[in-house]
């Protein structure tokens, strides 16, 4: 069941492609527009660099995360999940793994590229992914527990950045962190380990939360 | 003597035993800031390194604890509300957050009149403030979630959800100041250890957190009142208060 679901929501995603690439989209033109904004200087692009892709990153995640439910909700699927007999942590953390395998992985491919814009060292660059690949599944499974709190709300879109944004801080103060302190020649071992805590967390209780906030929606 | 204190878990009878308490606890937050205002302005004597500046520590600090005490309470009720299926636990985590806010920015604002003088900014990114900054976010999405919601029986339970969420950034605004070497000084006041700071400066902090104490009670049982009225204006209670009070 676990695996259906996964292999439903990819395939279902494959099937709308503009829909991903849309996220994927919008993460390179904001981290593309703040050398536009903020003037051309290497040195002070090498320093904002993994604060960027980090918030660039947070801001694509958080926009997807209205599809995560919204389209089961209206067509009744999510319905049928709530009444089967299989457990709904597990169902959600499918639907989670999902979104990071549809909207996470992009863009942890990308961010190698577009550090490079921003002229960072390749150990940096290695870094930078490693703590995007540890932060970003932790940023899809909290935004599950947002977007399943706002379901069917009006307005449900800028809320769910209310609620999930101030839960994100601690993963991008870590992320942007880990990329930094290597900068700095301190190692990045010690931001990986709290990433990859939040991380394991996030997988036991994110889904659990999840499932009866949807319990409370679909009452 | 055994009290039914079930018997005030109803939102009809705790409307009037409200209703009996908000005068006590209003009196004593007026005498309370007063004396306490009194001692921080007239009595306490001009801290030696600070100068005048400090006096700020007397609405700062009990503004900071109750921001943080505020969302625990929140949390708790909002729990018991998720829990025990209570109407009026969940109107009282409701009742709170608009308070709770308050303190919080207080707590950030006068910190920032505060660092102004002694740091020579009114804001840094340090750990305390940072975390600080979050919790306001919390009790802005917790307002704003419920305020979304139609349905109020599904408000208090999405609210609830996202208080216990929240909570756990309560630990971390407490315990940055000894996790991180930050800016933000550490604690002056523990329980464990003899304070640092001189007995009439504390004794005017205590007082002023007392008086913060009193008043938020004071001010929660107000707005718990008003949501009970409003939520529960179908029934024939508030039907028969309307009639003997026109």
């Amino acid at each position: 069941m676990f695996f259906w679901i996964i292999r439903r929501d990819l395939l279902l995603a494959m099937r709308r492609r503009a829909d991903v690439l849309t996220t994927l989209f919008f993460f390179i033109i904001v981290v593309s527009l703040f050398p536009l904004g903020v003037g051309p200087e290497m040195n002070m692009l090498r320093t904002m660099a993994p604060g960027v892709v980090w918030v660039a990153a947070l801001l694509a995640a958080m926009l997807s995360l209205g599809r995560m439910f919204a389209s089961d909700h209206l067509d009744g699927t999510l319905e049928q999940m709530l009444l089967s007999p299989q457990s709904l942590p597990l169902l959600v953390l499918g639907k989670a793994l999902a979104h990071w395998l549809v909207t996470g992985v992009p863009l942890v491919l990308m961010a190698p590229v577009l550090g490079i814009q921003y002229d960072l060292p390749v150990d940096a660059l290695l870094v930078l992914t490693i703590s995007l690949l540890l932060g970003t599944p932790v940023l899809s499974l909290i935004g599950a527990i947002g977007a399943a709190l706002t379901l069917g709300l009006r307005g449900g879109g800028v809320l769910v950045s209310l609620l999930v944004l101030p839960l994100y801080i601690p993963v991008l103060i870590f992320g942007a962190g880990a990329v930094e302190a290597s900068a700095a020649g301190l190692g990045a071992g010690a931001h990986m380990s709290l990433l990859g805590a939040f991380l394991l967390a996030s997988l036991v209780l994110a889904p659990w939360t999840t499932a009866i906030s949807l319990r409370i929606s679909m009452e | 003597m055994a009290i039914n204190w079930f018997k005030y878990s109803s939102p009809a009878s705790f409307y009037f035993l409200a209703g009996k308490m908000i005068p006590l606890f209003s009196i004593a937050a007026i005498v309370l800031c007063a004396v306490g205002l009194y001692i921080g302005f007239f009595v306490a004597p001009t801290d030696f390194q600070q100068g005048e500046a400090y006096r700020i520590i007397f609405i700062h600090v009990p503004a900071a604890w109750m921001s943080m005490f505020l969302y625990v309470v929140m949390a708790m009720w909002s729990g018991i509300g998720l829990a025990f299926n209570t109407r009026l636990s969940s109107m009282i985590a409701t009742a709170i957050a608009p308070t709770g806010a308050m303190f919080t920015f207080l707590a950030l604002w006068t910190g920032a009149l505060w660092g102004k003088p002694m740091w020579g900014t009114w804001w840094v990114w340090d750990a305390r403030l940072t975390s600080e900054l979050i919790l306001l976010f919390l009790y802005i999405g917790f307002m704003s979630l419920q305020a979304a919601i139609d349905d109020p029986r599904r408000a208090d339970k999405a609210g609830a959800m996202i208080a216990l969420v929240g909570v756990v950034n309560i630990p971390i605004i407490y315990f940055s100041v000894k996790w991180w070497n930050t800016l933000h000084q550490g604690a002056s006041v523990s329980l464990t250890q003899s304070p640092k700071m001189a007995t009439t400066m504390l004794t005017g902090m205590l007082i002023m957190s007392l008086a913060c104490w009193m008043y938020a009670i004071a001010v929660v049982l107000i707005r718990t009142r008003a949501i009970i009225l409003e939520r529960e204006r179908h029934t024939a209670w508030v039907g028969e208060l309307q009639g003997a009070t026109p």
